[in-house]
């Protein structure tokens, strides 16, 4: 965390050499605008002017330039990686917010007002005073089917998602199953197909009208998109071969539950495995009860 | 010259996350109230809304006149357009401009439409319209007063137009609610 | 009982104090000042004002020193720092052909104008180890001075343009030209943006991809028509002023590329133009960025686009080395949850491919 240097040295914190939250405010205001259009067309990405940041591309700028955007003196960050707060970039972007904004800060997912996430949504059902801000590596859905951004965006306009439907059918048809475990589109409102990011199939689910807002930044990519709350999101399936949210079939080593996503351990070198949550704050919470 | 938010940056942040409720939960009202001492014409939510979002490099159209609009064109520095039809955004304190007469956006950038910031009379939740679509989970309540009669059929030919159509901030003293274009209003009955 | 491993941030702690130690190596050696740097690694302080898009030699050299001489990192280190900035005016465009010449040649004649100046080049250096430098030794001995520099150099592109044989790039307009650091690319992309992304864009990938061109992956037949580097002086026009002021001078490097083109309705046979230009000393960006320039305008001319080089997104979006070493080394982040979900997919799959198998024999039998 050494990468942000004062601009007035003398007797001067680093912190006090940025403005709140780090953007200047021109920038916040382009991505407030871009956050409200994200929000009035549910799915569709809006392309923003999305700037360096301290840290690196692919490495939650989006999700940090909208959280920056969001934030104020009120509010308390929670941010998660593979569904934990311990892990080193959700430390790593937690410490920027504490440092760059002064902002309280919390692990327990009922307390936090924004939740900055990469590759997970937290166990915990959430709620309406809450906003999700998720980290997006290749917001478009189609990419692997049609690298061409001019030709998605046509497709786009014309919801013609025929190239993601006839690989899923392939898919099918090969294997039995959709071939994507993670980052499985979904059609937000009936309209756009988006992606969940790089979350398991096991939390789309939790898209569906849920109680939060949803926000998604891919800074590299340069594009923000939304699902408000109450909003219908479906993975996309076929009626005779209905998405299917997938979980490890064991129960966690640490707290016993047999419903929440769990991490996979290697115990030792003779394939012996366990299994714990990804969410660590569900896993203390459900110990602690 | 009036001033604007005491705090620039708190100021923007706190109206600004009255405007996102607000577009998330369509109908639902905000409060914003962070500008105390303004120009007798514009609603603190309104003058706020605007003042968060408009800048230099954003088109605005306003109905305001004198002081007020010299206080709009001097804190936001956007550059004031005569054409509605041209505005990224819209202040309007009397009279509506017609919906479809303003920027819709196209089929690809949906996104490039107007937002019109709309001052009415009387805000008030629970009664009036019936709101349905996304960010609202079964029905929301919504009534405003001193908007055209014909409101409600210029809407739903906005809404028709889904994805492109433009974006509607209703303010009402320092109350807002917001119509996201994918809002479906069905009169009161 | 499993524990889980805690401690991220203790460890970041301590990874970075290991870094700084590794930073200062050997501590019974002197250490190293961004001037030095400045002045003895020039090229590639040049190299990061490029790539970093902000011209500012000292801070570049203290970038580098940080960075531990990693230039793409040293490029994002002022990145970072030049996106900080307030942005007061943009400058009236440089006059490269007011250039205070410090290197200037051209292949296409065997003499013009204002002559060949050769200038500090490795070009014609026998790359041979000069083991006298790693002693601590003489200063090198002055250079005869060249006093070439002095006379006017007319542009090598506007002879032949004057001859109607070459085609002369749009006049400029008073619009304030679209800017790269501000809004996101669209395509197709206007030739100033497109300019603006590789004028920043990785040396090496631009390199590779000015190498395809000559080597038929679009079918290049490129000249230097001239290649000069030397001081330009940047003019600022204040609007309460009314007229231009000098602001300083800065180094950059121009490479002006000369490429056929067999005309068209519209337009007689003539050559074209790629344009590369470089803050600082970069003769192999120029160069490089002119040749994938002429590639990018294979639309523009109606040629057949079949090349890696003329295809503008593909070119335009995998240039910037901030990004791309940012999206590449993200791998390294925690990947378990989505790893996870691969293995019961694969689990599940296996598992029917299986069944479909031990089921596969009685099939046969059947029929």
């Amino acid at each position: 965390m050494n990468a942000i240097t004062p601009r007035n040295a003398p007797g001067n914190t680093p912190e006090h050499a940025y403005n709140f939250a780090y953007l200047d405010e021109a920038t916040k205001r382009m991505i407030r605008r871009a956050i409200l259009k994200a929000i009035a067309i549910p799915g569709h990405q809006i392309p923003f002017g999305a700037r360096e940041m301290p840290l690196p591309y692919g490495w939650g700028t989006g999700g940090i330039q909208v959280t920056a955007a969001i934030l104020g003196p009120r509010d308390v960050l929670k941010v998660i990686d593979q569904g934990a707060d311990d892990t080193t970039n959700a430390v790593s972007i937690r410490r920027f917010f504490a440092r760059v904004a002064n902002v309280e800060t919390t692990t327990r997912t009922a307390e936090a007002t924004i939740i900055q996430t990469r590759h997970r949504i937290p166990e915990r059902p959430l709620t309406e005073g809450q906003v999700m801000v998720f980290q997006v590596p290749m917001p478009e859905p189609l990419f692997r089917l049609e690298p061409r951004l001019a030709e998605t965006r046509r497709l786009h306009a014309l919801g013609d998602y025929s190239l993601a439907q006839v690989r899923l059918y392939e898919d099918i048809a090969r294997q039995g199953e959709s071939g994507s475990a993670y980052n499985h589109p979904v059609m937000v409102g009936g309209r756009y197909l988006m992606s969940p990011s790089p979350i398991p199939g096991f939390d789309n689910p939790k898209l569906h009208n849920s109680p939060a807002l949803m926000l998604f930044g891919a800074g590299r990519e340069k594009k923000i998109y939304a699902v408000p709350p109450y909003t219908e999101v479906r993975s996309l399936d076929f009626e005779d071969h209905p998405f299917k949210p997938m979980r490890a079939p064991q129960c966690c080593s640490a707290c016993g539950s047999a419903t929440s996503y769990l991490d996979e351990i290697v115990a030792d070198d003779q394939g012996g495995r366990i299994f714990v949550c990804s969410d660590t704050d569900h896993c203390a919470e459900t110990q602690g009860q | 010259m009036r001033p604007a938010f005491n705090d620039p940056v708190f100021g923007a942040q706190e109206s600004f996350r009255a405007l996102m409720e607000a577009m998330a939960r369509p109908g639902r009202i905000q409060r914003c109230d962070v500008l105390p001492d303004l120009p007798e014409a514009l609603a603190p939510s309104a003058a706020a809304a605007l003042l968060t979002l408009a800048d230099a490099e954003t088109a605005v159209w306003t109905d305001a006149t004198g002081e007020a609009r010299e206080w709009i064109a001097f804190h936001t520095g956007a550059p004031l357009v005569a054409d509605a039809s041209k505005a990224q955004f819209l202040l309007a304190t009397g009279t509506m401009p017609a919906l479809a007469t303003l920027d819709a956006g196209s089929d690809e950038t949906p996104q490039d439409s107007a937002t019109l910031i709309l001052q009415c009379e009387t805000l008030a939740e629970g009664a009036g319209w019936r709101l349905s679509g996304p960010g609202i989970e079964h029905e929301h309540r919504l009534g405003a007063a001193g908007l055209p009669a014909d409101f409600t059929a210029q809407w739903a030919a906005n809404r028709q137009g889904f994805p492109c159509g433009v974006d509607l901030v209703l303010c009402a003293g320092a109350r807002l609610a917001a119509l996201p274009r994918s809002t479906r209003i069905e009169e009161a009955g | 009982m499993y524990v889980a491993v805690k401690g991220g941030d203790a460890a970041i702690s301590a990874a970075h104090g290991w870094l700084a130690q590794r930073r200062r190596g050997d501590e019974s050696l002197p250490e190293l000042s961004p001037a030095q740097i400045e002045e003895q690694l020039g090229l590639a302080v040049d190299r990061v004002i490029a790539e970093g898009s902000c011209h500012d030699r000292a801070l570049a050299a203290l970038a580098i020193k940080q960075a531990r001489g990693d230039l793409i990192e040293a490029a994002f280190l002022l990145r970072a720092y030049r996106n900080t900035l307030s942005r007061f005016a943009a400058c009236e465009p440089i006059d490269t052909g007011a250039m205070r010449v410090q290197r200037r040649i051209s292949a296409t004649y065997k003499d013009l104008p204002g002559g060949q100046v050769l200038g500090p080049t490795f070009d014609y250096t026998h790359r041979l180890l000069d083991f006298a430098l790693a002693a601590e030794g003489l200063p090198p001995a002055e250079p005869e001075e060249a006093d070439a520099a002095e006379a006017t150099m007319p542009r090598v592109t506007e002879l032949l343009a004057r001859e109607g044989l070459m085609s002369r790039d749009a006049p400029g307009t008073d619009e304030a030209p679209p800017d790269l650091t501000r809004e996101p690319l669209p395509f197709p992309t206007p030739r100033p943006l497109r300019l603006q992304s590789l004028a920043r864009g990785d040396e090496g990938f631009l390199l590779g991809l000015g190498y395809s061109t000559q080597r038929g992956y679009g079918n290049a037949h490129p000249f230097v028509a001239e290649l000069r580097m030397g001081e330009v002086e940047v003019m600022l026009a204040p609007a309460e002023l009314g007229f231009a002021v000098s602001i300083g001078d800065i180094a950059v490097t121009e490479c002006q590329m000369v490429n056929q083109f067999a005309g068209s309705a519209a337009s007689p046979p003539q050559f074209t133009r790629g344009y590369g230009l470089a803050m600082g000393h970069g003769e192999r960006r120029a160069m490089a960025m002119a040749l994938v320039d002429r590639a990018l305008m294979a639309q523009e001319m109606g040629e057949e686009a079949t090349a890696p080089a003329q295809d503008a997104e593909f070119v335009l979006l995998h240039a910037d080395n901030v990004e791309a070493t940012g999206f590449v080394e993200h791998l390294k982040l925690p990947h378990h949850v989505d790893f996870q979900s691969e293995l019961e997919k694969l689990r599940s799959i296996r598992a029917r491919w299986q069944a479909d198998r031990d089921a596969a024999p009685i099939q046969e039998a059947a029929e």
